[in-house]
C-alpha cells in the first residue's frame, strides 16, 4: 500500500480486463502543491455491474469528487509538471482509461459515460440556450444528425426529464429555469447519448427536499428505462439509501468500508460509518436527547495522520493495542461482499456494535 | 484540534428545558409584511413587488426554540432579517419585550442589538478574512462601547472557550480554521453581548454531517447554560425536529402551519407539511421499496405574482375552487397547533377550534356564522360548514364591525350551494359543535 505510490507516478497499464462493467483498481490521484502533495485519492478499488448503482459517501475533502473526475478523465495536465499524478486502472466495458489517450477518452465521454454535476448554474453555460448545450454533445457523437433532428432529440429529452413545454423551453437560457428545472436539464444533457455509465456528483445538494425527491425519482426511473450503471456521490446518507445497491464509504482519500447498502445501514463495521450514522438526526426514529457527533475535524490530505487516518477521531482507537497509530489498516472481508478497513479485532468490534452502536441506530 | 471540540461537546448533557408551552412571549410578530419593490424604466416607477413576506403572525416565547422551515424562496430568511430589524417591514408590527421595534431608526435600534443577535449560514463569507478571530469576536464590544472587567481580550477568550475553541487562537485568521470551527467563531461573536434572542439562519447547512452534530449540540448546551431563545431557520426537517420546541412551516411568504414539535411531526395537518415530510430521504434502504411518498409537481410559484386564495393550491392535490377564491386563515385545530388549510389532514375528528378570543363587536357576527353552520348541518353539506367556519374566524379576526355581517351573510349564501366534499362528516360535526359552544 505504502511503497507503491512512489513508484507509480506515471500511468500504469497492464493487468487483464475484468468481467464487470466498470472496474477501478487501486486508483490514486495526487496533486502536487506548494505545501506538499495532496493525496486526494489514495488506493480506491471497486467494481460496478451493469444496471447497478454505487453510492460513494464521505465528508467534503474525502476524495469523492476527485474519484469521479478521474473516471471521466477530466483532470487537466495529467502527468505533466505540476499536474496531478494518477495511477491505477480504470476499466470501462473492457477498455482501460488511465493509459488511454485524451482523444480516446474524449470519444467515450458523453457517449458511454456522462456526468451530472452538483450545481447546474455553474455547470451550464449562461450564454447558450439549454437546447444548444444539449445538442452540442449529441452532434459531437452523432455527426450525421442534422440540426433539425438534433433539436427534436433535445426536445424529446427535455420532455423525458419532465420539463413542461419542452418545445419552448429548448430555446431558453439556463437563468430562465428554476433550480429543479436546471438540474433536470442537466440530466437531459447527460442522457443525450444514452450513456451506459452515469456519474451523479451531489446531484441534489443544491435543491430543496421536495425537488430532491423529484430528481431522485427521475434518476431511478431513467436507470430502469435505460439500464445504465449509476455512481452517486453524496454526503447525504438518506439520498444514498434511496438509490444505491452498494455503498463505498470514503475517509481521507481511502475506502474505509464497502458493501451492500442494507448491510452498511444495518450492520456497519467501521467506526467512521458508526459515527456518520450516529451523528445524523433522523426523522424516522424516536427523538434522541442528544446527537452523538464524530469528534474533531476532518484530516488534512497533505499530512494524513499516521496509521489509520481516522484514529485521532476514533473513540475506539485505544482498543487496537496501538496498531491504529502505526499501521494503515487493510480492507478485509467482514461478511459477504462486505469489506472494512479497521484494526479493531472482530470480536471487539462486534461487541462494541451490539452494546453501544446498535441501540442507537 | 480534536481536543477542543470534545471539551465543548462534553459539557452539560442536561436535557433541554421544555419551554414549549409555558413562558412569556419575548417576541411578538403581528401581520408582518415585506414587499420588495420592482422598479423599471427611466423614472424608476414601481411596476410590481416581490411579496417575500406576506402577513406573518407568531410569538416567540422566552427560552424556547422556534424552528422555521420551508423551501428556498418562501421568505424564511427575509423573516429572520425582519425580526432582527436588518430590514424594515412594509407593514405589520414587531414587538420585542413589549417595545415596538418595527420602525425604529438605526440609532434607536442600536441598544437593542445587544439583545438580538444573528448566526449566519455560510461561515466562509460571514467572517472578514482580514481580521483576526480576536477582532471579529471582540467587534461587538468595540461597537457598543462596552468595557469588560478584565479587558476585551479576556472576555473574547472566555467566549472562545465557551464555544469550544482554543483561547490561544486569538490571533489567528479565519482561513486557518475548518468550517465547523468557523461556525463556532460566528456563534462566539453572536454571544459576545449576552443576547436574549438569537436568530440562526441555516446554522449547520454548510457543514459536514459529522460536524453538524457538534454545532447542534453546542447550540443546545449554550441554550441551557445561558437561557437563550432561538429562532432557527433551516430547510432540513430532521435538524429542525431535533432542535426546536415549536415549528413554523412557511410557504410563499406565509405561515401555513405552526405547532409544537411533537404534534407537528406526529400529525402534520397541512398538505404541504405532509409533502415536505414525506420528501425527506430516510437513511434506511429497507424503506426504499415502500415508495408511498407524496411527490409535489412543479416549483414554487413566483412571489411577484402569487396565486389567489391559498398560495399552495397550484401544487396541492386537494385543491378545489374554494381554495382559489378564499384564502384559508391560520386557525388552531388543536391546542397549540395552528394550520391554514380548508381541507386539513390528520385533523382531530371533533374539530373543536380553540376558543378564539372574540371582541365584543365581533360577537354578533360569530353568532350569525354559527347559525349558518347549523343551517348547513341541516342540509348535511360539508362545504357550507367549512365556509361558515371560515366566516367565523374571519369575523373574529377582522375587528371592524361593519365588515362582519357581510362575511356572515356571504357564508350563509354559500351554505345553500350544496357542494359535495370528501370530508363531509367530520367537518359538519365540528362546525356543529362550535355552533353550540358559541351560541
Amino acid at each position: 500500500m505504502t511503497d507503491s505510490q512512489t513508484s507509480t507516478t506515471e500511468t500504469t497499464v497492464g493487468g487483464t480486463a475484468p468481467t464487470s462493467f466498470l472496474s477501478v483498481r487501486d486508483l490514486r490521484c495526487h496533486f502536487p502543491t506548494d505545501d506538499g502533495v495532496v493525496k486526494s485519492v489514495d488506493g480506491i478499488s471497486f467494481e460496478l455491474e451493469r444496471g447497478k448503482t454505487l453510492g460513494i459517501v464521505g465528508e467534503s475533502g474525502s476524495g469523492k469528487s476527485v474519484t469521479s473526475l478521474s473516471i471521466m478523465g477530466l483532470h487537466r495536465n495529467v502527468g505533466k509538471k505540476n499536474g496531478p499524478r494518477m495511477s491505477g486502472e480504470i476499466w470501462l466495458d473492457g477498455q482501460e482509461l488511465i493509459g488511454a489517450g485524451r482523444e480516446e477518452v474524449r470519444k467515450l465521454r458523453g457517449q458511454k459515460m456522462a456526468m451530472i454535476f452538483q450545481d447546474p448554474l455553474t455547470a451550464m453555460h449562461p450564454y447558450y440556450t439549454v437546447g444548444q448545450q444539449i445538442i452540442e454533445g449529441y452532434r459531437q457523437h452523432n455527426p450525421q444528425a442534422n440540426k433539425k433532428a438534433a433539436r427534436d432529440h433535445a426536445i424529446q429529452l427535455l420532455d423525458r426529464v419532465g420539463i413542461p413545454q419542452p418545445d419552448k423551453r429548448v430555446d431558453q437560457h439556463p437563468h430562465e429555469f428554476s433550480g429543479g428545472m436546471r438540474q433536470r436539464a442537466m440530466i437531459a444533457m447527460a442522457l443525450a447519448n444514452n450513456p451506459s455509465l452515469l456519474i451523479a456528483d451531489e446531484p441534489t445538494t443544491a435543491l430543496d427536499v421536495t425537488v430532491q425527491a423529484q430528481i431522485l425519482d427521475l434518476i431511478r426511473d431513467l436507470q430502469q428505462e435505460f439500464g445504465s450503471s449509476v455512481i452517486i456521490i453524496t454526503h447525504d446518507l438518506g439520498v444514498v439509501a434511496e438509490l444505491a445497491d452498494d455503498i463505498l464509504v470514503m475517509y481521507g482519500g481511502k475506502c474505509v468500508e464497502k458493501g451492500p447498502a442494507d448491510k452498511i445501514f444495518s450492520e456497519p463495521e467501521h467506526p467512521y460509518t458508526w459515527g456518520l450514522l450516529g451523528s445524523m438526526p433522523r426523522i424516522d426514529r424516536e427523538l434522541q436527547e442528544r446527537l452523538v457527533p464524530v469528534q474533531g475535524n476532518p484530516p488534512s490530505l497533505i499530512n494524513l495522520p499516521n496509521g489509520c487516518a481516522f484514529h485521532p477521531r476514533c473513540p475506539y482507537a485505544d482498543r487496537t493495542e496501538g496498531l491504529s497509530k502505526t499501521e494503515v489498516p487493510r480492507l478485509t472481508s467482514v461478511g459477504q461482499d462486505h469489506l472494512a478497513a479497521c484494526h479493531l479485532p472482530l470480536e471487539v468490534r462486534q461487541q462494541i456494535f451490539t452494546e453501544e452502536i446498535a441501540p442507537r441506530l | 484540534m480534536s481536543e477542543e471540540s470534545s471539551t465543548a461537546t462534553a459539557t452539560v448533557p442536561a436535557p433541554k428545558a421544555p419551554a414549549a408551552s409555558e413562558g412569556e412571549a419575548l417576541l411578538q410578530v403581528h401581520d408582518l409584511v415585506k414587499h420588495f419593490p420592482i422598479k423599471k424604466g427611466l423614472l424608476q416607477r414601481q411596476v410590481g413587488a416581490v411579496q417575500a413576506v406576506d402577513g406573518l403572525t407568531f410569538d416567540v416565547r422566552q427560552g424556547e426554540t422556534l424552528g422555521v422551515v420551508g423551501e428556498s424562496g418562501c421568505g424564511k430568511s427575509t423573516m429572520g432579517r425582519l425580526i432582527t430589524r436588518l430590514l424594515e417591514p412594509t407593514s405589520g408590527k414587531i414587538t420585542f419585550e413589549g417595545v415596538d421595534i418595527s420602525h425604529l431608526s438605526t440609532a434607536k435600534m442600536r441598544p437593542l442589538r445587544r439583545d438580538i443577535q444573528m448566526i449566519f449560514q455560510d461561515p466562509y463569507s460571514s467572517l472578514n478574512p482580514r481580521h483576526t478571530v480576536g477582532t471579529i469576536v471582540g467587534a461587538p464590544f468595540r461597537l457598543q462601547g462596552i468595557k469588560t472587567e478584565n479587558g476585551t481580550k479576556a472576555a473574547v477568550q472566555d467566549l472562545l472557550e465557551l464555544c469550544g475553541l482554543n483561547p490561544e487562537h486569538y490571533n489567528r485568521y479565519p482561513h486557518e480554521f475548518s468550517g465547523g470551527q468557523r461556525q463556532r467563531i460566528g456563534i462566539a461573536r453572536a454571544l459576545a453581548l449576552r443576547p436574549k434572542m438569537i436568530v440562526a439562519d441555516e446554522p449547520v447547512s454548510a457543514l459536514d454531517v459529522s460536524i453538524q452534530a457538534q454545532v447542534v449540540n453546542l447550540l443546545d448546551d449554550l441554550q441551557t447554560e445561558l437561557g437563550l431563545t432561538y429562532v432557527v431557520i433551516a430547510h432540513d426537517l430532521s435538524v429542525v425536529r431535533h432542535v426546536s420546541d415549536r415549528v413554523a412551516v412557511m410557504y410563499l411568504g406565509k405561515i401555513v402551519e405552526i405547532a409544537d414539535r411533537d404534534s407537528l411531526y406526529a400529525s402534520p395537518m397541512h398538505p404541504y407539511t405532509n409533502a415536505l415530510m414525506s420528501a425527506v430521504p430516510v437513511p434506511d434502504p429497507s424503506r426504499k421499496q415502500e415508495h408511498n411518498r407524496i411527490l409535489l409537481t412543479g416549483d414554487v410559484p413566483s412571489p411577484v405574482n402569487p396565486p389567489s386564495g391559498c398560495h399552495f393550491r397550484t401544487r396541492c392535490w386537494k385543491a378545489t375552487e374554494k381554495c382559489a377564491e378564499i384564502e384559508p386563515p391560520l386557525v388552531a385545530l388543536k391546542t397549540g397547533h395552528q394550520v391554514a388549510c380548508h381541507y386539513p389532514e390528520n385533523a382531530p375528528t371533533d374539530v373543536i377550534a380553540e376558543t378564539i378570543t372574540v371582541s365584543k363587536e365581533a360577537g354578533e357576527a360569530v353568532a350569525k356564522a354559527a347559525e349558518a353552520a347549523v343551517a348547513a348541518k341541516a342540509e348535511e353539506t360539508a362545504e357550507a360548514a367549512e365556509t361558515a367556519e371560515v366566516a367565523e374566524v374571519a369575523a373574529a379576526e377582522e375587528a371592524p364591525a361593519d365588515a362582519e355581517p357581510e362575511a356572515a351573510e356571504a357564508a350563509a349564501e354559500e351554505s345553500t350551494e350544496a357542494v359535495e366534499s370528501t370530508e363531509a362528516a367530520e367537518s359538519t360535526e365540528g362546525a356543529d359543535a362550535k355552533g353550540e359552544t358559541k351560541s
